[in-house]
Order: structure tokens, then C-alpha cells, then sequence
């Protein structure tokens, strides 16, 4: 067995950060709870920040940092308006399935 | 700076407050912004030109850069010399007579505002076209004035043929200004500026062209496009037409002002014509077949607007000729002493109409004299200015025109002393019909009495009465059945203006205009003043009376006898020489034809709309194949984006696209 | 110890992460969020940044997915049922370009920044101090930080324009 490597390389944090955006896509595309899709969404809000802070550290700077102090503070707020749609149109069309909300089409 | 900007502005301001508030106004407070405002901007060319009078070299004042385009630069330039001075005069200062006049003979019309309103735009548009420095700038004053020309003569827009006469006088006019703005591109390519003195300066350079060259092309376009606005042959059919307008506009605009813009513009580029004989024979050709023609129809006329509108024709005749033999000076002159006769005769023959409760067939006139005597009395000094009675105003600058036509050629001058002569006898004939003898307005004729002679006063009318209110005649017969038809005197607003104007067609001509204006135009060749030729053209115009009076006086039943003998003759000059129905034949009916079989059917109805249906149901085709991706469920779209994120970043990473 | 650390706290993130997208029941989905966030908030502090660390915990995991629990209590959401209609290309296609993207995105990353040219050590963060973050946050970043306050005022207005019961 090789021996570990002394650290970590920064490499591995931006493929983990790939790995969970592209779960969260997939989970966007296959669940069907309108819920579930929006948490989708926010584990590929978390992926990107993951990427923003390995960056920042290879920078030096704490520019990644602030972009994700932002990215934070702007998902808050979707989360509350989501959800209040989401909580909205469940009061209208009493359902949580994607596929049932398709007025999208006339 | 003497403000020049703000001649112009006066009436826009009256046009502004009148077009867009008027119909809420009192009709008395429209006629103080109308006669206010022209007034304001005459008062305004009096104290500017009091200031800047000797005005031996251009007055120009530079507002903007207008158009900077490559080599061209086109200023907003506003310019007075003294040619631009005297126009200035005759518009601000007849355009306020005519207005004074017009509050009178509007009184009692429908769209009061909109008359006034129309008349203020037509005043701007004329001073900037008369102050404009440059061609361009000209140019937009010509097409606002044919606009406005355009919306006065359809003022009684209800009535077909006053639209029709509109149309007409629009599109007869396009055709000078297809001439003009060719013109005016290849005086741009020419002198690479459109600024009157550059232009000016460089052509003075140009050696005279002998055979036909830029130069004479640049002037034949030129003679195009002021054939078109002053009415001369073969583009004079519009302004007889143009007659349905309400007086006061035959009078300012189709007599003293718009259409001397040709006049005036022919005179400004003299510099380029005197390069170019070619050019200028061809402009006093026009002007002399045109100054015959006119006269002859204008004796045969009965509508007293046509009378004077074929008059028009033919003075303006005279002027094209004067330019034509490189008289700018007399021509000008006759601008200005036109513009007052004429005026007079249209506002005099208004307040005759007026009188007679709009009617306007010289038939049934007669002993008006003891009528409205004032009226009489005012033109009266228009006849005898107009039929060159001496030390009338008319006299003095048809001499000079006469003069220089007879050092250019002796047969033009002795066909123009001819035509000096049937312009007395005509308009004699006008005012024997009218006041003289005994009133014929109680026994009217029926229409058709004379044979072929009403077809084109009253063959409008038959489909046109029944909805339509403003129309003049359909009134007037009501009046005339209605009570007993005693004329009466027209108010004072409209004698006052026709007494001053009276004044300047006796006395206008004292003053020497054409030595006035010498250093605003090219030098001319100084002619000795033979006295002979002045004896011939003063006998041409009293014969003329004399045999007027003889005619229509002294014997009345000669005409018809006359007129009887001469048959066809006669008929052929009654029908305008059928130049109307030539064009009918030759241009309207053809393009008429061809637009219904060929444009609309063949290019509208077959190409255009197969090609908009064609693009409807191709787009439908697609259409249908496309619904099948907007299923309108989220998640199917989420999946594409998931495709089309996936395909990016693989072009992105197959492609080398990334570092 | 850093391999060590990152290895165990990646590896729970991916599984939580797989666990919360192949569950049915939107509880579940949502506590297995709560482990990804978790774990990253471990990952950020590996790289240094204390300070998102701890936003991380308190904003995602404690205030947004506490909000996500409430909706979903609120709206008594359970499995999902087959429903009758659904889209057929989510279906087919969702895994397959997933993975595809994955493999791309991994690709990329391998290509632009090489594995060993960056290694990240714990003790080596140059910034992300709390120190650090504010006085970026008030110097340069002033205004969108002030931006932010007016975005984050906007949504809760929008929340309660939205949910309120209609009069």
C-alpha cells in the first residue's frame, strides 16, 4: 500500500464539490415532490460554495468566502419565498407533485 | 444676432396654441393668436431689418450643426440678403392682410381653429423656407408649405372633389420634388455643400457650359422642381384645382406667396443658371408657353377663381420667362407686385363671392358696381395694375420684364406683348362680367343652360351633395331659393385689408426693386430702356381693355357669336387644352390599371400573400413538431437543462474549449 | 490526520447526499440534507474558513432546513405516491446524465488544475477568520452587504404577501 499523501490536494475538494452538485441535479430531475426538488436545489447552492471556499483558500483571499456569505444570505431568502409559494400552491391545487403542476402548458 | 429665429417662431407659436387647444377656444380669441402671431413676426422683420439694413453682404446667423456626414456639412443657418429681405416683406406683411381677412371670411365656417391652425403652419413653413441658408434647409420649408397647400385645399374636406383637388396638387408636386432633391444631390456631389454662398462662390469659378453638362443637368432639375411648386407647364394642372380651397388661402398661398417659392428659388441659384444658357433658354421656353396657355384658358373660364388661378398661372409664366432671359431682377420685381395684385384680385373676387353668398359663376353676376361699391372700387387698382395701365405697379415690372425679354430674343417679346394684351382683355372680361351691366343673380340659369359649359363646375357636385355640409354651392342655392339675393358689402375687416393692398398695386412699383436687390444677385447686363417698347406693351395692355369693353359691354352679344364661329377652337381652350385628360390617359389610367391587375392582384394578392401564408403555416409545422418538447411539466424541463448543461461541458471538455 | 478527516466527512457528505435523493419521503430527504451540511461545515473548516463554517451550521442547517421541516410538517407531505402522469424523460434520462455530468465535471477538473499542484493543509489557511471576513465585508464589500440587507427585507415581505391567507 502506498503511503497517504501528506495532505490533501485541492483537486479532491473540487471533485466532491462536482459529486454533490451533479447528485442535486439528478435529484432535481428525478423526484417528484416539489419539496425534495428544493432542497435538490439548495445542495447544489452548497456544492458551488464548497468550490468557492477551496478556491478562496488557494487564493488566499477571503474573496470565495464572502461570495458564499452571499450566495448564503440570498438562499435564506429563496428559501422563504420558495416555500411560501410552494405553500401557496399547494393551498390552490392541493398537491406537492411536480408532475401535477403542469399548468405551464395551456 | 438679431434673433432671426424668432420670424418663424411667431406662427409655429400660433399653430401650436391654435391646432392643439382651438377647438376649445372662443373663435375671437383663435383670431387674436392667428393675426397676433403673423403680425408679431411681420413687426419682428421690421425691426430686424431696420437694424441690419444696408445689407450689402448676407446677414447669417448659425443656430446647429444639422447634418455632418463625410465631406457634407449642413448647418441650421437662418440668412437675410436683401432678396431674402423682400420676400420676407411680401409674406409677413400680405400674410397679415390675408389673415385680418380671413377672421371676415371664415366667420361663419365650420373648423374656424383648424383654418387658422393650417394658415399659421403655412406661414412658418414659408419663412423658413424664404430664411434657410442652404438647399436642404429650403427644402424643408418647400415640402411644409406643399403640406399645408395640401391641407387647405382639402379644407372642406367633405366635399370629394376639394379632397380630390388636394390629392392632386400632392402628388402633381411630388414630381417637382423628385426634380428638386436630384438636384440638390448632384449639387452636393458638385460643390460637396448645399450652403447658398459656397455654392455660389464655386459656381462663379465654373466656366459657362455650352453643351449640356453638370451644370445645365443641375439647373433642368432645378427648373423641375420650381416648375412643380409655381405651376408651370406640363405641372400647372394642380393649381387651377386647388381653387376649392377657401379664398383666403387661393389668395396668400396659390397667388402672393407659396408659389412664387419657385421664383424665389430659381432667382437664388442664379449664379448656377447663368453657367448653363441651355438651362436658361429652357426656363424661359416653359415660362413663355406657359404664360400663353394659361392666358388663353383664363379667357374662357367662368368660375372667377378659375379666372384668376389660370392668371396666376401665367404671371408666374412671366416671371420663369424674366428669369429665363437672365432678368432675375424685373422677375423679383413681379414677385413682389404680383403678390399684391394678385392678392387684391383674389380677396376682391372672395368678397364678391362673399357677397353673393358663394357663388362663383360670373354668369350670375353683373351690376355688382352699385352693390358693393368698395369691393369694386379695390380692384378696380388691382385691374389696372394687372392689364399694365401705366405707373401701376403691374406696369412697372412687366416694362422691365419686357425690356429684358426683347434685348433676349424679339420673338418671345412680341408673343409676351401678346399675351400682356389677352391678359388685360381677360381679366377685363372678368370685371365687365361682374360689375358691370345689369345683375343677372335673380334669373339663375339651370345648370346645363350653357351646354357643355358646367361640366366641370357642377359634375363634382351630383355625387357629392347629399352628405355634405360645408358645401359652398349647395348652400348658396339654398339661400338663393330661399329669400331674394340682394349682394351686400363684406365687412370691414375684409375692405380694410383690400384698400391697403389696393394702395401697393397703384403705388408698389415706384420703388426700383431690381436696382434694391442688385447686390443680393449676379451682375446683370445693363440694358438701354428703349422708349418704344414701353409705348407697345402700355398699348398691348389698354387694347386689351378696350376690347373687353366692346366685348362684354358695348356689344354682348359678340362673344357668343364669336365663340360660335370659332367651334372647336374654342371648346379645345375652354377643356384647358385637355392637358387633364392627356395625363389621364397616359399616367393615371395605365398606372391605375396596372396596379389593380398586375400589383394588387398579381404581386399583393398572389406573392405577398402566399408568402405570409406560407411563412404562417410553415411556422404552424414547426410549431407542431415543438409543442411536443413544451409538455409545461418542470421536471421534463429540468431534465433538458440537465441535457444541454451536459452537451456544453462536453464540447467544453472534448473541444479543448477550457485551458 | 487532515487526509483522514477528509476522507470520512467527504464520504459522508456523498452518501447523505445519495441518501436524500433516493428517498421517497421528503423528511427523510430533509434529514439527510442536514447530514450533507453538517459535514461541509467540518470541510470548510478543514480549509480554513471558520467563520462560513459556522454560518454554515447556523444559517443552512439550523435556520433554513428548520424551515424546510416546519413546510413540510406544516403540509403533513408524505411518500410520494406513483402519480399518474410523469415526465418520461426525467425518468429515463435523470441518472444517466447525472452520471455523465459527474464524469465530465471530474474530467474538467482533473485537466485544469492538477492534483498535486495545490495541497490543502489545515494549518496553512491564510484567511477566513472572522477578522478577516468582517473587514472585507465593511471596506470593500460595503455595498452589497447593504444590498443584501434590502434583498433579504424583500423576501421576508414577499414571504408574507405569499403565504397570508387570502380576505
Amino acid at each position: 500500500m502506498p503511503p497517504a499523501p501528506p495532505a490533501v490536494p485541492l483537486t479532491a475538494y473540487l471533485i466532491v464539490s462536482a459529486i454533490l452538485f451533479s447528485l442535486g441535479a439528478i435529484g432535481f430531475v428525478i423526484r417528484k415532490n416539489v419539496i425534495t426538488m428544493f432542497m435538490c436545489i439548495e445542495l447544489m447552492l452548497n456544492a458551488i460554495n464548497l468550490s468557492f471556499v477551496a478556491f478562496s483558500y488557494k487564493h488566499g483571499t477571503v474573496d470565495g468566502h464572502l461570495f458564499t456569505f452571499f450566495v448564503m444570505v440570498v438562499a435564506a431568502a429563496e428559501a422563504a419565498v420558495g416555500l411560501a409559494i410552494i405553500l401557496t400552491v399547494y393551498k390552490n391545487r392541493n398537491t406537492l407533485m411536480a408532475d401535477d403542476i403542469d399548468s405551464l402548458k395551456l | 444676432m438679431q434673433q432671426l429665429w424668432l420670424i418663424p417662431l411667431f406662427p409655429l407659436i400660433g399653430f401650436l396654441i391654435n391646432g392643439l387647444f382651438g377647438r376649445k377656444l372662443p373663435k375671437s380669441a383663435i383670431s387674436l393668436v392667428a393675426v397676433g402671431t403673423v403680425v408679431a413676426s411681420f413687426l419682428w422683420v421690421l425691426k430686424t431689418l431696420s437694424a441690419i439694413m444696408p445689407l450689402e453682404t448676407p446677414h447669417i446667423e448659425t443656430y446647429a450643426t444639422w447634418i455632418q456626414s463625410g465631406f457634407v456639412n449642413i448647418p441650421f443657418e437662418f440668412a437675410v440678403d436683401r432678396l431674402t429681405a423682400v420676400m420676407l416683406l411680401v409674406v409677413t406683411g400680405i400674410g397679415s392682410l390675408i389673415h385680418v381677412y380671413a377672421t371676415g371670411y371664415m366667420a361663419e365656417e365650420d373648423g374656424y381653429y383648424r383654418f387658422f391652425a393650417y394658415l399659421n403652419l403655412f406661414m412658418f413653413f414659408m419663412l423658413t423656407l424664404v430664411l434657410g441658408n442652404n438647399y436642404l434647409l429650403l427644402f424643408v420649408g418647400w415640402e411644409g408649405v406643399g403640406l399645408c397647400s395640401y391641407l387647405l385645399i382639402g379644407f372642406y374636406y367633405l366635399k370629394n372633389s376639394a379632397s380630390t383637388a388636394g390629392n392632386k396638387a400632392f402628388i402633381v408636386n411630388r414630381v417637382g420634388d423628385f426634380g428638386f432633391s436630384l438636384a440638390m444631390f448632384l449639387i452636393v456631389i458638385q460643390f460637396k455643400t448645399l450652403t447658398f454662398q459656397d455654392v455660389m462662390k464655386q459656381a462663379a469659378q465654373v466656366p459657362v457650359e455650352h453643351a449640356v453638362g453638370m451644370m445645365t443637368v443641375i439647373c433642368l432639375l432645378l427648373l423641375v422642381g420650381a416648375a412643380g411648386k409655381s405651376a408651370q407647364v406640363p405641372l400647372h394642372v394642380w393649381l387651377p384645382d386647388a381653387m376649392e380651397g377657401p379664398t383666403p388661402v387661393s389668395a396668400l398661398i396659390h397667388a402672393a406667396t407659396m408659389v412664387t417659392a419657385g421664383v424665389y428659388m430659381t432667382c437664388r441659384s442664379a449664379t448656377i443658371f447663368l453657367k448653363a444658357p441651355i438651362a436658361m433658354e429652357a426656363v424661359a421656353i416653359v415660362g413663355l408657353i406657359t404664360a400663353v396657355l394659361a392666358a388663353t384658358i383664363g379667357m374662357t373660364q367662368w368660375d372667377i377663381k378659375k379666372v384668376f388661378a389660370y392668371s396666376t398661372i401665367s404671371q408666374l409664366g412671366y416671371m420663369f420667362l424674366a428669369a429665363g432671359v437672365g432678368a432675375f431682377g424685373p422677375a423679383m420685381w413681379h414677385v413682389v407686385t404680383h403678390a399684391f395684385f394678385k392678392a387684391l384680385l383674389f380677396l376682391g373676387a372672395g368678397a364678391v363671392i362673399y357677397s353673393m353668398h358663394h357663388e362663383q359663376d360670373m354668369r350670375h353676376m353683373g351690376g355688382l358696381r352699385k352693390y358693393i361699391p368698395i369691393t369694386f372700387g379695390t380692384l378696380a387698382c388691382a385691374w389696372i395694375a394687372i392689364a399694365g395701365v401705366p405707373l401701376t405697379s403691374g406696369w412697372f415690372s412687366k416694362e422691365a420684364i419686357l425690356g429684358a425679354v426683347y434685348h433676349h430674343s424679339p420673338i418671345m417679346y412680341w408673343i409676351a406683348v401678346l399675351t400682356a394684351m389677352v391678359t388685360a382683355f381677360y381679366v377685363s372680361r372678368s370685371m365687365f362680367l361682374t360689375f358691370f351691366g345689369e345683375f343677372r343673380g335673380a334669373a339663375v340659369p339651370a345648370a346645363g343652360h350653357h351646354g357643355h359649359g358646367d361640366e366641370d363646375d357642377h359634375g363634382h357636385d351630383d355625387h357629392g351633395h347629399a352628405v355634405e355640409k360645408h358645401d359652398d354651392r349647395a348652400h348658396a342655392v339654398a339661400h338663393n331659393a330661399a329669400h331674394d339675393t340682394e349682394p351686400h358689402e363684406a365687412p370691414f375687416v375684409m375692405w380694410g385689408p383690400l384698400a391697403v393692398l389696393a394702395a401697393l398695386s397703384i403705388v408698389g412699383g415706384f420703388f426700383d426693386l431690381p436696382h434694391f436687390l442688385e447686390p443680393a444677385l449676379p451682375p446683370a447686363e445693363h440694358v438701354a430702356h428703349e422708349a418704344w417698347l414701353e409705348i407697345v406693351g402700355s398699348a398691348a395692355g389698354i387694347l386689351g381693355i378696350v376690347i373687353a369693353h366692346i366685348m362684354y359691354v358695348a356689344k354682348p352679344e359678340m362673344p357668343d357669336a364669336l365663340t360660335a364661329k370659332l367651334g372647336g377652337l374654342y371648346r379645345l381652350v375652354y377643356d384647358k387644352y385637355r392637358v387633364d385628360e392627356a395625363y389621364d390617359l397616359t399616367i393615371v389610367d395605365p398606372l391605375i390599371g396596372g396596379s389593380r391587375s398586375f400589383l394588387w392582384k398579381g404581386l399583393d394578392a398572389g406573392l405577398i400573400d402566399g408568402m405570409v401564408n406560407g411563412a404562417g403555416s410553415t411556422a404552424r409545422l414547426v410549431g407542431g413538431f415543438a409543442r411536443w418538447i413544451q409538455t409545461g411539466n418542470m421536471r421534463t424541463y429540468g431534465a433538458w437543462v440537465l441535457v444541454g448543461a451536459v452537451a456544453v461541458l462536453a464540447y467544453l471538455g472534448i473541444g479543448g474549449g477550457v485551458r | 490526520m487532515d487526509t483522514l478527516l477528509f476522507a470520512l466527512f467527504a464520504g459522508i457528505a456523498i452518501l447523505s447526499a445519495v441518501v436524500m435523493i433516493m428517498q421517497r419521503h421528503p423528511v427523510s430527504s430533509a434529514l439527510a440534507l442536514v447530514g450533507v451540511m453538517g459535514s461541509l461545515a467540518i470541510l470548510y473548516l478543514l480549509l480554513g474558513a471558520t467563520f462560513i463554517a459556522a454560518a454554515q451550521l447556523i444559517v443552512y442547517a439550523g435556520a433554513i432546513m428548520v424551515l424546510f421541516l416546519f413546510v413540510i410538517m406544516l403540509l403533513n407531505a408524505g411518500a410520494e405516491p406513483k402519480p399518474l402522469r410523469q415526465s418520461f424523460l426525467a425518468r429515463a434520462l435523470g441518472f444517466p446524465l447525472g452520471i455523465a455530468l459527474i464524469a465530465i465535471l471530474g474530467f474538467l477538473i482533473q485537466r485544469t488544475v492538477p492534483p498535486d499542484s495545490v495541497v490543502v493543509r489545515f494549518a496553512d489557511a491564510k484567511a477566513g477568520s472572522p477578522q478577516d471576513i468582517g473587514r472585507a465585508l465593511f471596506t470593500q464589500y460595503l455595498l452589497p452587504f447593504e444590498v443584501t440587507s434590502v434583498l433579504v427585507l424583500i423576501a421576508i415581505l414577499g414571504a408574507v404577501v405569499l403565504a397570508r391567507k387570502e380576505t
